[in-house]
């Protein structure tokens, strides 16, 4: 099966002009329903039918490597997200839950504020949830203190993560879910799981007819250290994505990707290997509303008019 | 000749698994223990305690690699601040 993608010439626009012109297509569609908040959007019946028929092709996917099935909350223990270096890492993509707590006294204080107009957010105080920032992180904390298997575990993964990085890019939203799948075990095992799906996440993405390229990547680590932990990222070629042009040619959006952690999280949570060394973790990632937004943009906005054979693949008939 | 200055450093910010004194100034940082987050933070003291900041092409492993790379980039980078502080 090969499926050839779509020309488009306006994939030459200004990447600007480019976001706001496939945004408004979309919207026009009623595929997409703007919140009044960049990056957040409702989704029409459409968008999330190829969501969830690309969902499902990826799932059974997963299952021929019969993992553990699971699914999270998007909103993970406070103290767990201390155990981790997000906050250290990715300071301006958290989300952190707050609540009111105080009694009449504080509240009369806030509505004051309210209606005044005034900053009423600095008499909330913390929950004790964060949103979730990768749909991989509430499972660790569930291991923590565990020893896994021979062979490891392999856990299968979907939901909604939070990144605050408001955007006029419709594939950069702030809430979007993502479907992974999950290793953890001795390092040679993590490394075959990410090594098997840099092969087979391509495979599935071709043929849906995204011609996705491989490319060494990193994570928008924070600030001047960030700059030290992408080199190093880089060097050790711990992330691939999967990138497509979806608005740019010239910056293709990375629509999946697959992550070699090392030992972080295994050493985090303190999760043993069968053998007592500490374990390490992979996983491969499909951000669902990414895959949708270049499968409309390679196949045109009309499902009805997308190639028969990616119709076939994604049960769209 | 800054490799004494950086062992305090490296003792205080690196979070080793072993101590300081059983390294030699070729010791491997990271098979020693040295993360990328500890990295970050070992960077940042020495940035600190020497004023000075290091250059893009410095931010790898390479530069991070052992007590003597990080003695030879501080060499490197104080040799451009003395030069500049003759000049001005």
């Amino acid at each position: 099966m090969c499926v050839q993608p779509a020309e488009h010439g306006d994939l030459a626009l200004p990447t600007g002009d480019a976001y706001r012109e496939y945004l408004g297509e979309l919207v026009a569609e009623g595929l997409l329903v703007p919140m009044g908040v960049r990056g957040v959007y409702g989704r029409g019946r459409d968008f999330e039918r190829v969501i969830v028929r690309f969902d499902e092709y990826v799932a059974r996917a997963s299952a021929e490597l019969a993992p553990e099935v699971l699914r999270f909350p998007p909103l993970f223990n406070r103290s767990d997200y201390r155990r981790i270096d997000h906050i250290h890492n990715f300071p301006d993509l958290m989300g952190s839950v707050h609540t009111f707590t105080g009694g009449e006294l504080e509240h009369r204080e806030m509505l004051g504020k309210f209606e005044r107009g005034e900053d009423w957010s600095r008499n909330l105080a913390p929950a004790e949830v964060m949103m979730t920032p990768a749909i991989c992180y509430p499972l660790y904390p569930t291991l923590a203190g565990g020893t896994l298997p021979e062979g490891g575990r392999r856990v299968d993964l979907q939901g909604f993560a939070f990144r605050h990085e408001p955007s006029d890019d419709p594939a950069r939203m702030q809430i979007f879910r993502m479907h992974e799948v999950v290793r953890l075990g001795l390092p040679g095992e993590a490394l075959e799981h990410r090594d098997y799906w840099l092969a087979r996440g391509g495979e599935l993405l071709r043929a849906v007819g995204l011609h996705a390229t491989p490319v060494v990547a990193n994570d928008p680590f924070f600030g001047r250290g960030g700059k030290v932990q992408k080199a190093m990222q880089r060097e050790q070629s711990l992330k691939y994505e999967f990138v497509v042009p979806i608005c740019s040619a010239e910056k293709p959006t990375a629509v999946g990707s697959c992550n070699y952690h090392l030992d972080h999280f295994g050493a985090a949570f303190d999760i043993r290997s069968h053998d007592g060394s500490t374990a390490h973790s992979a996983c491969v990632g499909f951000g669902l509303e990414r895959v949708a937004l270049a499968l409309f943009r390679a196949h045109g906005l009309a499902i009805g008019a997308w190639p028969r054979d990616v119709r076939h693949v994604l049960a769209l008939d | 000749m800054y490799s004494e200055q950086i062992r305090p450093l490296v003792a205080q910010h690196a979070r080793l698994r072993m101590a300081v004194d059983e390294l030699t100034d070729e010791s491997d940082l990271y098979r020693a223990g040295l993360t990328s987050l500890s990295t970050v933070n070992l960077m940042l003291a020495l940035e600190e305690h020497f004023d000075v900041e290091f250059l893009d092409r410095m931010l790898g492993r390479q530069t991070f690699g052992s007590i003597r790379c990080l003695a030879e980039a501080i060499a490197e980078l104080r040799g451009a601040t003395d030069r500049d502080r003759i000049a001005g």
